[in-house]
């Protein structure tokens, strides 16, 4: 394992930020922590960076207790949502920031810095200062200044997460390109499932400063441990008192053994997908995700009575 | 008609409460023409009064950008009980007149006092000399530096020392290249009011050196002697050149003020 934490408990002040928490990281993965705001995503993982101290637990690197460890000794990279670039250094000098700290030769440093700056395709920037980047170009800076330094883990938190729609997706189709390249140990924090379930090999969820559920993302989609992780990793809807995903629900004129008569309240053509909005018998709202050709073979329409159930397909397994 | 009359108000106020004083002394100073001026200057004890002056307000300059920088990096990075407590008393120089400074330094490290008594035995003479009057302007000047680079540090953020640490970095080594970078126009600043303040200080100084002629007589105090002793041209010569000083530590605060960031 090349990250292994063990009871880590931290509170600021009288509230509690992580309570028990025991996660290991699996030497060369890709992992999310995942969350909502303030579920202690951001504190665990700088908690393992040692930027912050755990009142009780322990932490260690490739199979090193670190958890007294200063972070300049701990050989983790760090990259910060907003950045953290120096300002008053080029690309390059921030990226040979910590090769210079460590007085490596002057030919060592030049040598290393070109080579990560043409792999996060900055070559071109090396003399500009960090002001004149774009966002997207400031974070693949402080991502090769990260790993300038070889890291034994790279932890990355809400990296993306300051960036706008378009960018950030391209930013994390090219992190999971440059993991593959790289090969490092890799954790980041998001609170964005979707980023979670496109870039990691294993996502960690983590609520109210508690490791719910740890897995592949498919795992996760697929297999939820509490209604909470499955209203968090995609769209859900109750059917009957039961939750699933508005995919997996079958929608026909004619009742079968399972399903339920619905009223139509509203029919949505999203492009690629309709959604329809019905009302059940008890009052209970109920929405389902159909495809086009489903939708047009039904001829729904607001006040037609249909009937509704999970699909025998479902894989999402039904919690109540 | 009201804009005109309010520019002229403000106009009419500067001029009698600011320009006409101090071009009046500068008119004065070459009453004479330029040749008495510069005996007055060259006169051993105007040199003394300013090379006084200088070594105290470099030594006071010295002490509170180092402390400054210090106290700021508490207040602003810092978690201890008592921050606020820390944070008031910090402006305290600014709300207690110099005189009073000047009477507690001497209550505190006068001769016959326990801690001016030790040091004093110790060869370490504070009040009536040297220490003293550093002392008494450090103490006038301490906010300056601190309350000029406390909003910067504020506004630098943590994020970059943090990147620093983590990227192997050592306590002062990143103090060293990236906090101080950071503050530098700021530091800038509030070392030039510090210096200003330094070189313009009378107050505090004149309780705590005892005015010793030729001994521990600053340039300030130099203006107050001549002028009580009827030599008019030193005391406006000497006058002229800390006005003038003053005029170009004013536009180098402009230069600096607001580069960070």
């Amino acid at each position: 394992m090349a990250i292994e934490v063990r009871h880590v408990n931290k509170s600021f002040g009288a509230t509690p930020v992580l309570r028990d928490v025991s996660v290991d990281i699996a030497a060369g993965s890709l992992t999310a922590l995942l969350g909502p705001s303030g579920g202690g995503k951001s504190t665990l993982l700088r908690v393992i960076a040692g930027l912050e101290q755990p009142d009780a637990g322990t932490v260690a690197i490739d199979g090193v207790d670190a958890t007294r460890l200063t972070p300049q000794r701990r050989g983790v990279g760090f990259v910060f949502q907003h950045y953290a670039a120096f300002k008053h250094l080029t690309v390059f000098r921030n990226v040979a920031f910590g090769l210079e700290v460590r007085r490596r030769p002057r030919d060592e440093v030049r040598r290393r810095v070109t080579e990560l700056l043409e792999l996060v395709h900055l070559d071109q920037m090396a003399d500009r200062y960090p002001n004149q980047l774009s966002g997207g170009q400031r974070q693949r800076m402080a991502l090769a200044r990260a790993l300038a330094v070889e890291p034994k883990v790279l932890l990355l938190d809400e990296p993306f997460g300051a960036l706008d729609a378009q960018v950030r997706k391209e930013l994390r189709t090219w992190l999971r390109r440059l993991h593959d390249q790289v090969h490092v140990t890799t954790v980041f924090v998001t609170h964005d499932q979707e980023e979670a379930m496109d870039v990691a090999d294993e996502i960690v969820v983590l609520a109210d400063g508690e490791v719910v559920q740890v897995g592949r993302p498919r795992d996760v989609y697929d297999h939820p441990a509490t209604p909470f992780v499955m209203r968090f990793l995609g769209p859900v809807t109750t059917v009957d008192g039961r939750l699933v995903r508005p995919h997996d629900l079958h929608v026909a004129a004619e009742a079968w053994p399972g399903s339920v008569p619905v009223v139509v309240t509203r029919v949505a053509s999203l492009g690629f997908e309709v959604r329809i909005e019905a009302r059940a018998g008890d009052g209970t709202e109920v929405w389902a995700q159909l495809t086009r050709g489903q939708a047009a073979e039904l001829d729904l329409r607001s006040g037609n009575t249909v009937h509704i159930g999970v699909t025998e397909v479902a894989r999402t397994p039904v919690l109540s | 008609m009201t804009r005109y009359g309010l520019r002229a108000v403000a106009l009419i106020y500067l001029l009698f409460l600011l320009v006409l004083p101090v071009g009046l002394i500068a008119w004065r100073t070459f009453d004479h023409g330029l040749g008495p001026v510069v005996t007055a200057l060259t006169s051993p004890a105007a040199v003394h009064a300013f090379a006084v002056t200088l070594s105290v307000a470099f030594w006071a300059v010295l002490a509170n950008t180092v402390f400054g920088v210090g106290t700021a990096l508490l207040l602003v990075r810092g978690r201890f009980p008592g921050k606020r407590i820390l944070g008031a008393l910090i402006d305290l120089p600014l709300a207690v007149s110099p005189v009073v400074v000047g009477l507690a330094l001497i209550l505190v490290y006068g001769s016959y006092a326990p801690a001016g008594g030790w040091l004093a035995r110790h060869g370490l003479q504070v009040i009536f000399s040297l220490p003293g009057m550093v002392l008494a302007t450090v103490f006038v000047s301490l906010p300056l530096v601190v309350r000029a680079v406390v909003p910067v540090l504020r506004e630098l953020g943590q994020d970059q020392e943090e990147a620093a640490h983590t990227l192997g970095a050592t306590g002062w080594q990143t103090f060293a290249r990236i906090t101080l970078p950071g503050i530098r126009a700021a530091l800038g600043y509030g070392v030039v009011l510090c210096l200003a303040r330094a070189l313009g200080e009378y107050g505090a100084v004149a309780v705590v050196s005892g005015r010793l002629v030729g001994q521990t007589q600053t340039a300030t105090l130099f203006v107050e002697e001549r002028y009580q002793n009827f030599d008019q041209t030193a005391s406006y010569a000497v006058a002229t050149v800390l006005a003038l000083i003053a005029v170009l530590i004013l536009l180098l605060t402009r230069v600096l003020r607001g580069r960070d960031g």
